[in-house]
C-alpha cells in the first residue's frame, strides 16, 4: 500500500500564470500539476519553465506537486526535465505515453538528477497519461516500466480525438461511452501493475451535474481520482470519492465481525444476515484506509 | 497623545474641531439635544418646481462658506453631484464644504473645483480614484473628515456637521416634492442615505429626471421636507447605478474564502434559528451568502433579519424564505431594486435606523454576524479599508465600523496576499475599524480568532477549519511576500478618521512619494 497516497483530485495549474502557481495549494486538491505543456504557448515555453522552477524551489507547498513536461519527442521535453528536476518536484507527469522505453529513458534521467542533486534515490515519481490507442495497447508495459510509476492517467479529449470521435457528455447512463473501453483498460493495467488510475478532466466548469455523474462513473470503474482544471470542481470530486458516513459505518462493522470471527476462529461470518467473504473484508479495509487518508475517519471513532 | 487604538493623535488639528481621542467602541455617552433644520413654512399655492439648477441654487440662498451635500445611492451612475457643482461654480460661489454620504469613481471631475477654491473641504465616508489621490496629496484649508455611515448621521444630528443645502438625486419626484427611488429611468432602490439629508438640511433641492403628478407612491422622502424641485434630462446612467444583477463571483480564491467564512458562521455559536446577519458588498462577502444558503437549507435554519447594502443574492434568500425581513439602506443591483419595489418584506430604511451610534438602538445592534471585506488587517485585528499600500485614500468606511461594533461576531474576509503584498501586517496603514470590534479574520491560507474571544475559539476548535494565531498568519504572509517596507510620511494631516462616536480613531498623513 506504499503508493496508496490519496489522489482524489489532481489539479492543473498553468505554468505561465504566477497567480495560479502562488495559490495552487490553497484549494485542497490532493495533488497539483504545474503544466508547461498544453496550457503554455510555444512562445512562452522557456519562461513558463523558469517560473515553475522558481515556484517549486522557493515556495513551500502544502500538497504534492508534479510537473507536466512536454513529451520528450518535442523540442522542449528534455530541457523541461533538466530544468525542472533541479527544483525537485514530487513527480513528473508525461503526456501521451506510448511505450515503456520512454518511461525507462525518463527514469534514467531522473536517476541521474537524483544523484547529482543528492536527492533520496527513487523519491521522484512518474505519472503517465495515455492519449492514443498505441499507448492504451502498451498500458501495462508503461505502468510497469519503472518502480517510479505511481499512476496511469487517461487524456480523454486527446484519446477521443485519436479515435476520430469526440468526448461526449451523454447523460447519467451513457456518459462518455466513447471512453468506456479505454477507461477500463487503464484501470486494468494500473491495477495489474499495482499503481493508481486517474481519470481525465471534465472541462465545462459550469456543468456541475454532469461532472458529478462522470466522477460517479469513473469511481465505479475503479479510478482512484480525477484530474481537474478549476478549483471549483474539487469539492464535487472529493464528495464522490470520499466514503460516506454510511459506507464508513458499514465497513467498520464488517471489520468488527471479521476480527471477532478470527479470534473465535469461527468459519462462516455473517452481518445483518448476509455472508461476509474475503473481498468484502478487503473492500471494507480500503474504505477505511481512504476515509482515514481523507481525514473523515479516525480509528477510535464509530 | 496615543488613543485607545494605540495611534499617535495630535492634540489639535488645524481646521478640525476639538480633538477627542478614540477611547473604545462604547466609551462616549452623548449629552445635549438633537440639532435640526431651520423652521420654514410653505404656503398654499407656492410653486416648488423651478426651471434650472441655477435658479434652485439662487433660491436656496447658497452663499460662500456653506456646506452642501449629496447622496451616493446612484453610485457610479450619478450625474447630479458633478452637474450641480459645476453650476455652483458658474454662479461664482466659493469656499464650500462638500459633505456627500460618499464619493465614487465618477467624482474625479471635481478636482478642478477644489483647485479653484469653489470647494475647500470635504467630509465623506469614502474617496476613490484621482480625487482620493488629490485629497491625500494636496493640502486644503481643512483635513478631509472621514466618517462611517452611522458616524455621519450622528455628526449631522448632534450638529457637528451642519448641512446648509442638500441636492438630492431623485429617481422619481412629484410636483410637490414626494420622492422615491424605485421608479424612473435612474431607479436606485433604497433612498436610505438621502432620507437623512432631507430630514436634516436647512434647504432641500430635489433633482429629478422623472417628474410626475402629485402624489407619487410609495414615498421615501415626503413633500414637507423638500423646498425646490428641478427637472433635468438625466440624473444618472443606469449602467453605473447597477451593472445588472450582481453575480456571485467565479474567482476561486474568493469562493474558497467565502466557503470558510460560511463554515465559521455555522460553527461559531450564533447560527441558531432566527439569527440576524449582514454581508458586505465585496466579492467574498457576497459569495459567503451562497455557501451559507446551502448550510441554512441543510440545517433548516433561517435568519429573521438581514441588513446593510443589499445585493441580489440576498433577495433570493428572502424569496426562498431563508430570510424573514430585509432592511435596505442601499440597493446594490437591479435584482435588489426590483425586490424592494415589489416585496413588502424588503424594507427601505434610513441610515440612522441602520447604523447611528447615538440613537436609541440602530439595527446593527441586533446583528449576530457580519461578514466584511478589508484592504488589510493587523495583528491587533485592526482593519483598514481606507488607504492603499502607498498611504493614498482610495476606500470607504461605509458601514464597516458600525456593523462591526454592533455584531456579536464580526468576520473579516480578505486574501492573505494581494499580488505580492501581505494583507496581514504588524500595523495597518490606517485604522478604519478598531480591532476590539473584530472577531475573526478569514484568509485563503488560514483563519485567526481574536484572543479576546475565547468562546469563539472554543466553538471553532473542532470545525476542521485552519485556525491559527494572527501572528502565524502574518508570518505566513511575510514568508511569501516579504515584510512590507514602511511608508515615509510628512507631518501634514490630510484626513481625520473619526470613529462612529466622533472621536479620532486615526489620522491620515501625507505620504512622501
Amino acid at each position: 500500500m506504499a503508493k496508496e497516497k490519496l489522489r482524489r483530485t489532481v489539479m492543473y495549474a498553468a505554468g505561465n500564470n504566477p497567480g495560479l502557481l502562488q495559490n495552487a495549494d490553497i484549494y485542497g486538491a490532493d495533488s497539483v500539476i504545474f503544466d508547461v505543456e498544453d496550457s503554455v504557448s510555444v512562445m512562452e515555453k522557456d519562461s513558463a519553465r523558469d517560473l515553475v522552477y522558481h515556484a517549486i524551489k522557493n515556495l513551500q507547498y502544502s500538497c504534492e506537486i508534479g510537473v507536466r513536461i512536454n513529451h520528450i519527442s518535442t523540442p522542449w521535453g528534455y530541457d523541461d526535465l533538466e530544468c525542472l528536476l533541479a527544483a525537485k518536484p514530487d513527480y513528473i507527469r508525461l503526456p501521451k505515453g506510448e511505450t515503456g522505453d520512454e518511461i525507462r529513458d525518463i527514469d534514467n534521467i531522473i536517476t541521474k538528477a537524483e544523484k547529482e542533486y543528492g536527492y533520496e534515490p527513487g523519491s521522484i515519481q512518474i505519472m503517465v497519461s495515455v492519449e492514443t490507442p498505441k499507448g492504451l495497447r502498451n498500458a501495462y508495459e508503461i505502468a510497469s516500466a519503472s518502480p517510479r510509476m505511481m499512476a496511469l492517467a487517461i487524456g480523454g479529449e486527446d484519446f477521443s480525438a485519436s479515435l476520430k470521435t469526440e468526448k461526449t457528455k451523454g447523460n447519467a447512463i451513457t456518459a462518455g461511452r466513447e471512453l468506456f473501453v479505454a477507461r477500463s483498460m487503464i484501470v486494468f493495467a494500473a491495477r495489474e501493475a499495482g499503481i493508481q488510475a486517474i481519470d481525465s478532466v471534465f472541462s465545462d466548469i459550469r456543468d456541475e451535474e454532469t461532472l458529478r455523474n462522470e466522477v460517479q462513473l469513473v469511481k465505479e470503474l475503479g479510478f482512484d481520482g480525477k484530474s481537474c482544471v478549476n478549483p471549483r470542481q474539487i469539492d464535487i470530486i472529493h464528495e464522490v470519492f470520499t466514503p460516506s458516513e454510511k459506507e464508513i459505518h458499514y465497513a467498520h462493522r464488517v471489520l468488527g465481525v471479521f476480527e471477532e470471527a478470527q479470534t473465535k476462529k469461527s468459519g462462516v461470518i455473517a452481518l445483518d444476515g448476509k455472508m461476509i467473504d474475503m473481498p468484502m473484508v478487503i473492500r471494507a479495509q480500503r474504505v477505511l484506509a481512504l476515509a482515514t487518508a481523507a481525514g473523515v475517519y479516525r480509528k477510535e471513532e464509530a | 497623545m496615543k488613543n485607545a487604538a494605540g495611534r499617535e493623535i495630535p492634540v489639535s488639528i488645524q481646521g478640525y474641531k476639538e480633538v477627542k481621542p478614540y477611547a473604545g467602541p462604547f466609551a462616549t455617552q452623548p449629552d445635549g439635544r438633537m440639532a435640526g433644520p431651520k423652521l420654514k413654512a410653505v404656503f398654499p399655492g407656492t410653486e416648488k418646481v423651478l426651471k434650472s439648477i441655477e435658479e434652485a441654487i439662487d433660491a436656496s440662498g447658497l452663499r460662500d462658506g456653506m456646506t452642501i451635500s449629496f447622496h451616493h445611492g446612484l453610485r457610479n451612475g450619478d450625474y447630479v453631484m458633478n452637474m450641480v457643482i459645476s453650476a455652483i461654480a458658474r454662479r461664482g460661489i466659493k469656499n464650500l464644504t462638500l459633505a456627500p454620504s460618499s464619493f465614487l469613481d465618477t467624482n474625479d471631475e471635481l478636482i478642478p473645483y477644489f483647485e479653484q477654491g469653489v470647494l475647500i473641504a470635504a467630509e465623506t465616508s469614502g474617496l476613490r480614484n484621482k480625487l482620493g489621490r488629490f485629497l491625500t496629496l494636496n493640502q486644503l484649508s481643512k483635513p478631509t473628515v472621514i466618517r462611517s455611515h452611522g458616524g455621519r448621521v450622528r455628526a449631522i444630528e448632534c450638529g457637528e456637521l451642519k448641512i446648509d443645502v442638500t441636492f438630492i438625486a431623485a429617481p422619481t419626484c412629484d410636483t410637490y416634492g414626494n420622492i422615491n427611488g424605485v421608479d424612473g429611468p435612474a431607479a436606485c432602490g433604497s433612498m436610505g442615505y438621502a432620507m437623512v439629508d432631507a430630514r436634516m438640511a436647512d434647504t432641500v433641492v430635489a433633482i429629478t429626471d422623472n417628474l410626475v403628478d402629485h402624489p407619487v407612491f410609495p414615498v421615501s422622502i415626503p413633500q414637507y421636507q423638500v423646498d425646490y424641485i428641478v427637472k433635468v434630462d438625466s440624473i444618472g446612467n443606469p449602467a453605473g447605478i447597477s451593472s445588472g444583477a450582481l453575480r456571485v463571483t467565479t474567482n476561486p480564491r474568493d469562493l474558497h474564502i467565502a466557503k470558510m467564512a460560511a463554515k465559521v458562521i455555522e460553527r461559531a455559536g450564533y447560527f441558531k434559528p432566527e439569527f440576524a446577519m449582514q454581508l458586505g458588498a465585496g466579492a467574498a462577502s457576497v459569495a459567503t451568502g451562497k455557501y451559507l444558503r446551502e448550510t441554512m437549507l441543510r440545517e433548516k435554519i433561517r435568519a429573521r433579519l438581514a441588513i446593510g447594502g443589499i445585493p441580489g443574492p440576498f433577495c433570493d434568500l428572502l424569496d426562498e424564505g431563508l430570510i424573514g425581513t430585509l432592511f435596505d439602506v442601499q440597493s446594490f443591483d437591479l435584482r435588489a431594486i426590483e425586490s424592494i419595489r415589489s416585496n413588502p418584506k424588503h424594507r427601505e430604511y434610513e441610515c440612522s435606523f441602520y447604523a447611528n451610534p447615538w440613537n436609541k438602538g440602530a439595527m446593527v445592534n441586533q446583528l449576530d454576524y457580519v461578514v466584511l471585506g478589508a484592504t488589510e488587517v493587523d495583528t491587533n485585528f485592526n482593519v483598514n479599508v481606507m488607504t492603499d499600500s502607498s498611504g493614498i485614500m482610495m476606500g470607504a468606511l461605509g458601514g464597516h465600523p458600525d456593523a462591526s461594533a454592533g455584531a456579536k461576531c464580526t468576520i473579516i474576509v480578505a486574501p492573505l496576499l494581494r499580488g505580492r503584498l501581505p494583507m496581514v501586517t504588524d500595523a495597518v496603514q490606517t485604522i478604519s475599524t478598531p480591532g476590539e470590534t473584530v472577531d475573526v479574520i478569514v484568509t485563503d491560507r488560514g483563519i485567526a480568532v481574536n484572543p479576546n474571544r475565547a468562546d469563539l475559539l472554543e466553538n471553532l476548535k473542532n470545525s476542521g477549519l485552519p485556525i491559527m494565531s494572527i501572528e502565524a498568519l502574518k508570518e505566513k504572509a511575510y514568508a511569501l511576500g516579504g515584510k512590507p517596507e514602511k511608508i515615509e510620511y510628512s507631518d501634514d494631516i490630510m484626513g481625520v478618521v473619526e470613529y462612529r462616536d466622533g472621536t479620532v480613531l486615526d489620522v491620515i498623513r501625507r505620504p512622501i512619494l
